[in-house]
């Protein structure tokens, strides 16, 4: 049943200041709304229990995107079409421009945010396999402060995250590494656009004299949450690239992951799927 | 609360409740009902309206969003009598059968030409990604596209 909308509150603050005071002043009384591509959904279906947001999506402290020789960093709010036309991103981070390409339609991508991406905390968001790859870090904010802390860490369970009430993400800042690398992001889905992801592989190395090195790998759709596939990697770095290697790589990304079935997909074809990307990666690797 | 938008060159302002999708106060308060409801979960593109220069999906937009902002519509689109040439190019080449998705077609295709007069087939396949059609099929409506820019 659809919801009614004189239930619902959407207050504009009219500062970054104004939003955290709010925050605080009735903590989890006041939940954050940015571009409202997931939040409007469950809000049509009836299925929204949160009543009262705070309407952060005009506030400019947190656009941007700012770039410095070790760093690139993006506010909250930058949507999918900010992030597929800067240059940076496109040269360095390609597998996240790709994500924000892939993401719904163009309308979708015009208001959608890579804060929201990961404060929805959905495992099968499209951006959060290429930012955990990509090593990001992200900033919550409070009227006490701020705190940065690595993306990989931020995610505990199905829906579960270390954000406090009072909380608000601010920006997230990848480090400028990958120079080198093979960049290798491929999300498979019901149909190539306007899907949401069965599995999702965002994985990067480079091999020098055959020996792969500074391998990542996250996967999304294969587990509660968003996951980085350290043991995979780890039974990749430093190691000869082969037909061996690969066998070795996939054994250990079956003990890593725990797809499931549900609407999508099956959780046999999600491992299948998911070993045949980590393959096609490493075939990439040395083409 | 008391929200101002521009809409098709018309200052208005009208008492909302924040959260009312611009979807409704489009076709219910302000009776444009050339913005259609889909599926009303940001799929299928129907509601599509452009927003400060950027296509949105309408239905989920809440209107304390928009205070401030200029909408258009397809209402906005021809010029007094005078069809846009994607408008025209529909027409005259089948690109249209029941309806229901060629308001947010010929916003996603107007939207794409302001951007890339010139653009490729794959140009023209993400520019109207996010819009579904259930009956002409896609060939009619790509071929429309490309016809309004060799205009």
């Amino acid at each position: 049943m659809r919801a009614f909308i004189p239930n619902y509150q959407l207050t504009t603050p009219s500062s970054l200041a104004d939003a955290l005071a709010l925050l605080n002043r009735e903590p989890g009384v006041w939940k954050p709304f940015a571009g409202g591509t997931d939040l409007m959904v469950l809000l049509e279906a009836g299925k929204l229990p949160h009543r009262n947001y705070v309407n952060i999506w005009g506030l400019k402290e947190l656009r941007g995107i700012e770039v410095t020789d070790s760093h690139i960093t993006l506010g909250a709010l930058t949507t999918y079409t900010d992030v597929q036309s800067h240059p940076v991103l496109q040269n360095e981070f390609p597998m996240l421009c790709q994500a924000a390409s892939e993401t719904g339609g163009l309308a979708i991508q015009n208001r959608g945010t890579i804060g929201g991406n990961i404060v929805n905390a959905s495992p099968a968001a499209d951006s959060p396999p290429a930012l955990l790859a990509y090593d990001a870090e992200i900033e919550l904010i409070s009227t006490d402060g701020s705190r940065w802390l690595p993306y990989r860490s931020f995610h505990t369970g199905y829906k579960q995250m270390l954000i406090g009430p009072n909380e608000l993400l601010a920006r997230i800042r990848m480090p400028r590494n990958t120079r080198g690398a093979t960049h290798y992001y491929r999300k498979v889905g019901t149909r190539k656009a306007q899907a949401i992801s069965k599995v999702c592989l965002a994985a990067l190395a480079k091999l020098d004299d055959d020996q792969i090195s500074d391998c990542r790998i996250a996967l999304g759709s294969v587990a509660p949450i968003v996951v980085r596939c350290v043991q995979t990697e780890d039974a990749l770095q430093g190691q000869k690239h082969g037909a061996g290697t690969i066998k070795t790589a996939c054994a250990a990304l079956s003990q890593e992951i725990s797809p499931i079935d549900d609407i999508r997909s099956t959780a046999d074809y999600r491992l299948q799927v998911a070993k045949n990307l980590l393959t096609d990666f490493l075939l990439t690797l040395r083409a | 609360m008391l929200i101002t938008f521009n809409i098709n060159n018309e200052s208005r302002t009208l008492d909302l409740f924040p959260m009312a999708r611009l979807l409704d106060v489009l076709r219910e308060q302000l009776h444009l009902t050339g913005t259609k409801e889909g599926c009303g979960e940001g799929e299928c593109g129907a509601c599509t309206v452009v927003l400060d220069g950027q296509i949105v999906n309408s239905c989920l937009v809440p209107v304390a969003q928009v205070n401030g902002s200029e909408i258009k519509t397809i209402e906005g689109v021809a010029h007094q009598d005078q069809l846009h040439a994607v408008q025209q190019a529909f027409i005259d080449h089948g690109g249209a059968q029941c309806g229901i998705c060629t308001p947010g077609m010929v916003l996603a295709a107007v939207d794409l030409l302001n951007r890339n007069p010139q653009p490729s087939e794959t140009d023209i396949r993400n520019g109207l990604a996010g819009n579904l059609c259930r009956c002409t099929g896609y060939m009619k409506i790509f071929e429309s596209v490309v016809r309004a820019y060799q205009k």
